[in-house]
């Protein structure tokens, strides 16, 4: 398999009133077209700041993350911008995640109108409209096309971040970076929502950067899984030998919490 | 999926909408204010057809008259109906205030959102300009410009506009600092959205509800400022009527006829209150919390 994304050594410290925190230390991962990594590690750990690195939202002090072996910190403004429709996002908190002033199809549509030049190949026959589109891209992710015209506080949890999952694909990106998406949803939603992000990586054959807190949903959802601790990885292996003798300490203290 | 979560959602609209009418009314502050204003409105525009005398000339021989049917507020020093010169100056006085807020928030809000935004060197340049301004206390500053540039009206707006967009710039920027690590402005940058799509599309809307309740309560003393700066001399130019000329013309006189003052005087005070009431009454509504 290719790689697709690579991030080297990545450090990032940020700098508070209480004097500096070390977000991440010498980070280097590899994502491969098509497959997902999980990283697991509780809040604190530098799960967020990886997820905004690779995003290009920030920057990092060392390292370097490269898509398909072009450095994201080297690129040209009109070339960042070029490159943002191969990665996508959805965040954590669907409410805030949303812009609340605008109906929701008009949210749904923002990357696409950003990039009139794109068409993915499951939204071909519905591109020349945009009601059209967004219609399709709601329907994708299992909503009612009537909710099109409603603002986000209309919605329930699960419904909005449907609507956030609906925008993370409209491009067809060839990473979707989901940063704890189900972590402000009720258990019985939670489960509805990963159901919904595993079919839609199958069918549009995209990679997953799939951050959580909770083991068993990364574990569920990826193939390999990173374990982050401080900034640092401290484990990362298959995700079916989670059960492994040889995983590290503090692997096993998270998988025993929740078994 | 679907169903019952779409009837729920239909339900939910109506009393959303009755809700925001409810406490329209619930805000007698606003309600007052607002018809305070509208009487304003038609005091000043509706008035000088009512009352038809030319505010502007003087006739000797009816001089500091009490009043009577032809001038229900008596005349001025100068003969002049001081009714129809109460009405010409309100609408001097309204024009004027709204055109200063007009341009201030103009200035203010465009700079106050890349300020906030962009940063770096931009933000610094726009900040030191705002704290070397502010570190003046306001009104000695619109008093040196406008006696710097010259008595007259055009200069009298230049000076208080270059004083006040001050405040705007830095509100706006303060909420936009703090909006934009809000992920939806994240989701529109991964989105690809240009800067003026997300200030425009994502951050305007955010900052409009506290620049449309500053700019309410700022009504009020910028129609003070006014009138103070034509009360020193360095405003309005005579003959024309404006509150606070006309309470310079009156202070001679303020020993026997104290109505020269005291009219122009309640006008002044009644425009304040409305404005007051109009700006904190769309601050309890705008703000969610409250509601």
């Amino acid at each position: 398999m290719k790689t697709l994304l690579e991030g080297k050594h990545l450090s990032k410290t940020y700098k508070e009133a209480a004097g500096t925190v070390k977000a991440l230390e010498d980070v280097s991962f590899f994502i491969q077209a098509g497959e997902c990594l999980g990283v697991v590690g509780e809040s604190g750990s530098g799960k967020s700041t990886l997820a905004r690195i690779v995003l290009a939202l920030e920057t990092p002090d060392r390292g370097d993350v490269r898509l398909n072996d072009v450095s994201l910190l080297q690129m040209k403004r009109s070339a960042l911008r070029e490159m943002r429709q191969h990665i996508q996002v959805v965040f954590q908190d669907p409410t805030s995640s949303l812009n609340q002033r605008l109906p929701i199809w008009r949210s749904i549509m923002e990357p696409l109108d950003n990039y009139p030049h794109v068409t993915p190949a499951f939204l071909e026959e519905v591109r020349h409209s945009r009601r059209d589109t967004a219609a399709k891209l709601l329907e994708m992710v299992g909503l009612d096309t009537a909710h099109m015209d409603r603002y986000p506080h209309e919605l329930s949890g699960g419904q909005k971040q449907r609507v956030a999952i609906a925008r993370g694909i409209s491009l067809a990106p060839r990473l979707l970076i989901c940063d704890e998406p189900t972590a402000s949803l009720d258990m019985s939603v939670q489960a509805q929502i990963l159901q919904l992000l595993k079919s839609l990586q199958k069918k549009l054959g995209m990679a997953y950067l799939y951050i959580s807190h909770d083991i068993a949903s990364v574990r569920w959802m990826s193939e390999r899984m990173l374990v982050l601790k401080g900034g640092r990885i401290v484990d990362q292996f298959a995700s079916n030998q989670i059960l492994s003798k040889d995983r590290h300490d503090y692997t096993r203290q998270l998988v025993e919490a929740v078994t | 999926m679907g169903e019952p979560q779409y009837v729920k959602a239909a339900v939910f609209q109506r009393p959303l909408r009755l809700g925001l009418r409810r406490s329209l009314l619930r805000k007698p502050s606003l309600v007052l204010g607002m018809s305070l204003l509208t009487l304003l409105v038609l005091f000043a525009w509706i008035g000088p057809s009512i009352v038809i005398n030319d505010p502007l000339t003087a006739q000797m021989a009816e001089r500091l008259q009490g009043p009577s049917w032809k001038y229900p507020l008596g005349t001025d020093h100068l003969g002049r109906c001081i009714l129809s010169r109460l009405m010409a100056g309100a609408q001097l006085t309204l024009g004027v205030s709204a055109l200063v807020i007009a341009t201030v928030a103009l200035i203010g809000v465009p700079l106050g959102l890349l300020s906030g935004y962009v940063g770096g060197r931009f933000d610094a340049a726009v900040m030191r300009l705002v704290d070397g301004v502010s570190a003046l206390p306001e009104f000695l500053l619109a008093i040196t410009i406008a006696g710097f540039l010259g008595p007259n009206l055009a200069n009298l707006v230049l000076a208080i506009v270059m004083v006040k967009w001050i405040g705007y710039a830095r509100v706006v920027r303060s909420i936009v600092l703090s909006e934009r690590e809000k992920e939806y402005v994240l989701a529109a940058r991964v989105a690809g959205s240009s800067l003026w799509t997300i200030l425009w599309r994502h951050l305007l809307p955010q900052i409009l509800s506290p620049v449309i309740v500053l700019a309410a309560l700022d009504v009020g003393k910028v129609i003070l400022t006014i009138s103070a700066l034509s009360y020193l001399g360095l405003g309005v130019q005579p003959p024309v009527p404006e509150w606070g000329a006309m309470l310079n013309d009156g202070r001679p006189y303020f020993q026997t006829i104290p109505e020269l003052m005291i009219y122009p005087g309640i006008g002044i005070m009644i425009v304040v209150i409305a404005c007051n009431l109009i700006g904190e009454g769309l601050r309890d509504l705008l703000d969610v919390r409250s509601r």
